[in-house]
């Protein structure tokens, strides 16, 4: 205590006092109708996958999804929800939920790819539903025109820099970097959660591969303007300045009036 | 003058006693000693600080010589200027700029702090006013009234004060011409069908026709009226007001009031994207709990009833565009909005019921 009394006349405490108030204070459910997304499914499953499919889900998904996938309380009816969406929310960890919350949050995955393919396969034999995308709809697209749909369409949740952004009582919607393009596919023609569904009637196919094709583009080139600081705009530029922008003029203050020895 | 240190337990504690007629009980302390700095005592310490400005002026000259280099030697020309080459000379730029006036900046004032002489000087303060002053003061706007002779001459006071009334005028005209007034474009949109056409639902940003067929429940589309591409003049005013969201979902679960029942069809809605609080683009739709956000000030909207606000500043509902699906299928807004969208302004009222009227 001696120590810090001692120091607390030094001429950087007042900086670090400040530093350290501003760091404290600054704190499917998808049911396609059958017009759009009814095509033949392009991964071919077998009817042993659908067996060991079906397995699967009676251990890991009928508590909530119901024997059948036929839904409960407790979960959707998965009939028609399709091969596409199994691979999404399997597939980034969303599904099997932990618990229950706002929204399914992404974690590590509980199924390896094959386990994947044979829960997808056995939920598409339930009801005809958009299937897994072919990898042609997932690269060599337009950037350009992607940018365009992506900021029409995409951009007011999901931030002009795809950085992730906040929705209504705790739900967001995620960042996307990362994300590879077929999870992107997926969650467009599925509608994961509480997404708007973006059928091939909406964005066709070919737009979507530009959406994936702009969402590489910026992930990999990242920012022209230099530091990102998460891309999230004002409240991190806002923060940096306060910090950094006014931790300078305060520094400049203090030493233009002091004494020198 | 304020006297807070008296203990005396006899004096109320809340109110605080003005010292009048009282001793101060605090004598003017004065200037405290005059302390030597190294500099004034020591030689080498002198030297030294001189030496520290000569380096801080050193680094001004080095940074403007940055700047020299970086705005000269990086070839910017046709074929060159990569996105690399750029921000390497934004960068180098600044901080040339940088160096230069912080190396000046810094060096006068270590200059002063270390080498000037530092003797403290008071300055005493001065009476605000004397009286002799005021009286010159008065005595030449005296002489200015006896000179000009306005008094006497009352033919130049009435005509200089015809002129300088005179002369706003031309003002007037020219700020006449800031307008016209909007009267009542803001109450209008791109909607209206025009020849007894009924405009077409478009996707934005192409421009192509929507069908209701191609709206499955839980889409959200972004939507332009037909047309809207194709506008020379204005088109963002006209896209500014006539954008709308497009949604479809379990038609149970929407609750029309009486009157708007067949504004929507078979559980697609349409609502103007334009937030009625400040004019922010509503289009962070959820499809489960068909909430509608605006991004800037966290309204929400419940599309379930009618956009009603659940939350935040806006006041009003979002506005319903008015939809029915034509003989080929494709979705058509069947009149234009029934009030004005967007944030409030003064002739509002008016508008709204001369639409309704």
């Amino acid at each position: 205590m001696k120590a810090l009394s001692q120091k607390r006349r030094h001429p950087l405490a007042a900086i670090a006092l400040l530093l350290m108030g501003l760091l404290i204070t600054g704190g499917l459910y998808a049911v396609a109708t059958t017009v759009n997304e009814a095509k033949a499914s392009t991964s071919t499953f077998s009817a042993n996958d659908v067996e060991e499919g079906g397995k699967l889900f009676a251990a890991n998904c009928a508590t909530c999804h119901g024997m059948g996938g036929s839904g409960s309380q407790d979960g959707p009816s998965l009939v028609g929800v399709g091969a596409a969406s199994v691979d999404f929310q399997v597939g980034t960890g969303r599904m099997p939920m932990q618990m229950n919350g706002p929204q399914a949050l992404e974690k590590p995955v509980q199924f390896n790819d094959q386990q994947t393919h044979q829960l997808a396969a056995y939920v598409a034999s339930l009801g005809a539903g958009p299937a897994i995308p072919e990898q042609s709809l997932l690269e060599g697209g337009d950037a350009a025109a992607g940018g365009e749909l992506f900021r029409t369409n995409c951009a007011m949740c999901h931030n002009a820099a795809a950085a992730g952004g906040a929705l209504t009582r705790g739900k967001f919607a995620p960042a996307l970097a990362d994300t590879s393009g077929k999870h992107i596919y997926e969650a467009m023609v599925t509608g994961p959660q509480n997404m708007p569904v973006f059928s091939d009637s909406n964005i066709t196919p070919e737009g979507k591969r530009d959406i994936i094709t702009f969402l590489k583009q910026i992930e990999t080139n990242g920012s022209p303007g230099g530091a990102e600081l998460g891309s999230l705009g004002p409240v991190a530029e806002g923060l940096f300045v306060w910090i950094a922008g006014l931790g300078v003029i305060i520094a400049f203050t203090i030493w233009l009036t002091s004494r020198t020895s | 003058m304020g006297n807070h240190s008296d203990g005396s337990p006899n004096h109320s504690g809340t109110v605080a006693t003005a010292g009048q007629n009282e001793v101060e009980k605090f004598q003017d302390p004065g200037l405290p000693p005059h302390r030597l700095r190294l500099a004034d005592t020591d030689p080498k310490a002198a030297k030294r600080a001189e030496r520290q400005v000569a380096l801080l002026f050193g680094i001004s000259v080095v940074g403007t010589l940055i700047f020299l280099v970086a705005y000269f030697a990086i070839d910017l020309g046709p074929g060159e200027s990569t996105i690399g080459n750029i921000r390497l000379q934004n960068m180098l730029l600044g901080l040339g700029t940088a160096f230069a006036m912080l190396g000046i900046g810094t060096g006068i004032v270590h200059w002063a702090k270390a080498l000037m002489p530092d003797h403290e000087v008071s300055e005493e303060r001065h009476a605000i006013r004397y009286e002799e002053d005021r009286q010159a003061a008065v005595r030449i706007v005296d002489d200015i009234v006896e000179e000009t002779g306005i008094k006497r001459r009352p033919l130049i006071r009435n005509t200089l004060l015809g002129a300088v009334a005179l002369a706003p005028l031309p003002a007037v005209a020219i700020f006449g011409d800031l307008g016209p007034r909007p009267d009542n474009k803001l109450a209008h949109t791109m909607w209206a069908p025009t020849d007894g056409r009924l405009k077409r639902l478009a996707r934005d940003p192409d421009g192509t026709p929507i069908k209701a067929s191609d709206v499955t429940i839980g889409s959200a589309f972004h939507v332009i009226p037909e047309g809207l591409n194709e506008l020379v003049e204005g088109k963002l005013n006209e896209k500014a007001k006539a954008v709308v969201l497009l949604m479809r979902l379990d038609p149970d679960s929407l609750n029309p009031s009486a009157g708007r029942e067949d504004w929507g069809y078979n559980g697609i809605v349409a609502y103007s994207k334009i937030c009625t609080h400040v004019g922010c683009p509503v289009a962070l739709y959820e499809q489960q709990t068909h909430h509608l956000l605006c991004p800037c000030h966290q309204s929400t909207f419940d599309l379930t009833q009618e956009c009603k606000v659940i939350f935040g500043p806006a006041s009003r509902p979002l506005p319903q565009l008015p939809i029915a699906v034509d003989d080929e299928g494709y979705l058509v807004a069947t009149s234009d909005f029934k009030e004005p969208v967007g944030p409030s302004y003064w002739e509002r009222d008016m508008h709204e019921r001369s639409i309704n009227s």
